[in-house]
């Protein structure tokens, strides 16, 4: 897209809307939000970049084949799942780090799991995009 | 007892096909990655069983939340049994995968798509919430709808196209049973329901539920009026995905109908009457569709029906006599048709056909894979001492003994087709002096690929040709398992109490 409007607001998007996609993240568990948001919310800000700046440069910033996120983030997401293991308890029960840390919050598995998420909808939503772009 | 780590047969599929995505182009390495992680899942395939058999059903609350409110996984006999034997079915398709699946197809995800459908396989065995027994049975569709479009042939689409609409219909209808189980009672864990169902009063709704699951799993197993999809769309992915699909696909239907019927509809003689005439009439509609067809993997496509038939009879008569056959035909169903259909592969491979008209001559050319050949092929039909032999001993006494006659007369006409079947594609295949089938150029035919190739045909037909001659021959030892397992089923009391027992009163 040409419009001058349209590309130099879109450069200053990227990073307000990256960043407020990790604090959808953050916000996630308790109060709406989560890493399935915020891993849409990131991966159509890298699309609005593409739309501005056209394929090729997007794919410059991420330097990462976005497919590649999708395996990452099921590891995280794995790991959230079977630490719980080491202390016998059972698949999936969540583990908190005692008290809640500053501007993040309660730091524990669920938190892992959720950034596992974010990876994955990031990589899963920017490969089909990108795929579907790369047709037309 | 409670035990977290029974979920290790779901994680393990997890994580193989997690690792498998980082080596996304590189095929050999997940070749290798992929038979590792298979014969890692056999071999706790049989620790688990081993364990289970000694110290009873296992089971773990995932997350922590106790029953009836979080998900429970139940590791019973039965699962662990099912487990054990769809783990050994996927290492052979995985070894069978890395000799005949084509490098395009391995470049875009096979494996690990592959090990997924096997991931949501051991999740359905294992699950104990109805709930979640959907969310599996979707991983598992969801996984072979890659499966069987990747290659994007138009005869595949066709298929898949079939395949996809009936599929999410029966997704459909179980999502609505579901939503009238937990209307009626407010629970979906399936220990909780067995209790609370036998409370509910208005036995015309339970019915209706009933159907509404019957009709469900009906369409994944293809039962009678609901098959038409198998046929259509099973012959048209490559060979080994058509193994895995005709191994454990349906099976996984008729197991949840085993275990909604043990644990949730019980004992009602309408139901009994419904299952009874389905059963017959999928018998003998799967056995006359086999004996008018002429390609090689659509017969076998048939025989598929005609024996879901037979695990039906279980289902609708329901007593411990019975239910030992549907679980020994069970277990033997599944290793026997995986192999069989990586026969069909083969011939194919061999001859670039399988028209069984066109076919012939092939013990002339190829002796000793032939005898490899008869014995999935002759398993299936039951010779003694073979392993379809002791299960319909089984069905036959159970259906005497309930005087239901007309299951007594399918299950016996049914097995004399499918020896005519199997008789037939025999003497057509193996016997009768072949023409000189045009080759392709552009083909590579079996004899002309590399020794370790032919290796990735052969073995993986010898493992599971043993396994059935196992289950043939060790019988003892199966039907004491089917036996225990039919036990547990029909009175599943211990597995409800142990589900619900941190529960207050």
């Amino acid at each position: 897209m040409k419009s001058i409007i349209f590309r130099t607001s879109s450069k200053y998007l990227l990073p307000i809307l990256l960043i407020f996609s990790v604090f959808i993240l953050l916000r996630g568990h308790y109060l709406p939000g989560g890493g399935f948001v915020g891993g849409l919310m990131a991966a159509l800000a890298f699309i609005l970049h593409s739309f501005a700046f056209g394929l090729e440069e997007t794919k410059n910033i991420i330097k990462i084949h976005p497919g590649f996120l999708m395996p990452m983030g099921l590891v995280f997401a794995l790991i959230a799942g079977l630490a719980p293991w080491i202390y016998q308890e059972p698949f999936m029960t969540g583990l908190w780090y005692g008290e809640p840390l500053r501007m993040i919050g309660m730091v524990g598995t669920a938190l892992l799991f959720d950034i596992g998420v974010y990876f994955v909808v990031i990589g899963s939503v920017l490969t089909v995009m990108f795929s579907i772009r790369e047709i037309i | 007892m409670s035990n977290p780590y029974i979920v290790l047969p779901i994680i393990l599929q997890l994580v193989a096909a997690v690792v498998l995505m980082f080596f996304w182009t590189k095929t050999k390495a997940q070749k290798t990655i992929s038979i590792l992680f298979s014969t890692a899942a056999v071999a706790v395939g049989v620790y688990m069983l081993h364990s289970v058999w000694h110290h009873g059903i296992q089971i773990t609350h995932s997350g922590n939340w106790k029953a009836p409110f979080g998900i429970t996984f139940v590791a019973d006999l039965l699962a662990m049994t099912l487990i054990l034997i769809s783990s050994i079915a996927a290492l052979g398709v995985s070894i069978f995968s890395a000799g005949s699946m084509r490098e395009e197809r391995l470049k875009f995800g096979y494996y690990p798509v592959f090990h997924f459908l096997v991931m949501g396989l051991q999740g359905a065995f294992l699950t104990g919430d109805i709930f979640n027994l959907y969310v599996w049975f979707e991983v598992i569709i969801i996984s072979s709808f890659v499966l069987m479009t990747l290659g994007g042939k138009k005869a595949q689409l066709e298929g898949t196209i079939k395949y996809v609409s009936l599929n999410l219909l029966a997704s459909s209808f179980f999502l609505t049973g579901i939503g009238f189980l937990y209307g009626l009672t407010g629970t979906l864990n399936m220990a909780d329901l067995a209790v609370k169902m036998k409370l509910i009063e208005n036995s015309g709704l339970v019915n209706v539920t009933g159907s509404l699951f019957l009709v469900a799993f009906g369409i994944k197993s293809a039962i009678f009026p609901m098959y038409f999809w198998l046929p259509a769309s099973y012959h048209t992915p490559p060979p080994a995905v058509t193994a895995i699909f005709g191994g454990l696909l349906t099976k996984v239907g008729i197991y949840a109908m085993l275990r909604t019927f043990s644990l949730i509809f019980g004992g009602d003689e309408f139901m009994t009457f419904i299952t009874s005439i389905i059963a017959a009439l999928t018998i003998l509609a799967g056995a006359f569709g086999a004996m008018s067809r002429k390609h090689m993997s659509k017969i076998f496509g048939f025989l598929i029906i005609s024996h879901i038939g037979f695990m039906m009879v279980g289902i609708s008569i329901f007593s411990e006599a019975v239910l030992v056959g549907t679980v020994f035909y069970l277990i033997h169903d599944i290793i026997v048709k995986t192999n069989l259909f990586m026969v069909s592969g083969l011939v194919m491979k061999i001859n670039g056909s399988q028209d069984i008209k066109a076919l012939g001559g092939l013990y002339q050319s190829h002796p000793l894979l032939s005898l490899l050949m008869a014995v999935p092929l002759f398993s299936l039909v039951g010779i003694p001492p073979l392993s379809g032999f002791w299960a319909k001993i089984f069905f036959i006494q159970g259906a005497l003994s309930a005087q239901n006659y007309l299951l007594v007369g399918s299950v016996v006409i049914g097995s004399f087709l499918t020896l005519w079947v199997i008789a037939r594609v025999w003497s057509e295949v193996f016997w009768k002096k072949g023409e000189n089938l045009p080759k392709q150029a552009n083909g590579v035919y079996f004899d002309a690929l590399s020794n370790l190739q032919q290796w990735a045909y052969i073995v993986p037909m010898l493992l599971l040709s043993i396994i059935s001659l196992y289950i043939g021959l060790g019988a003892g030892r199966i039907i004491t398992l089917s036996q225990k397992i039919a036990s547990e089923l029909v009175d599943p009391s211990l597995y409800i109490q142990l589900v619900l027992q941190n529960q207050l009163p």
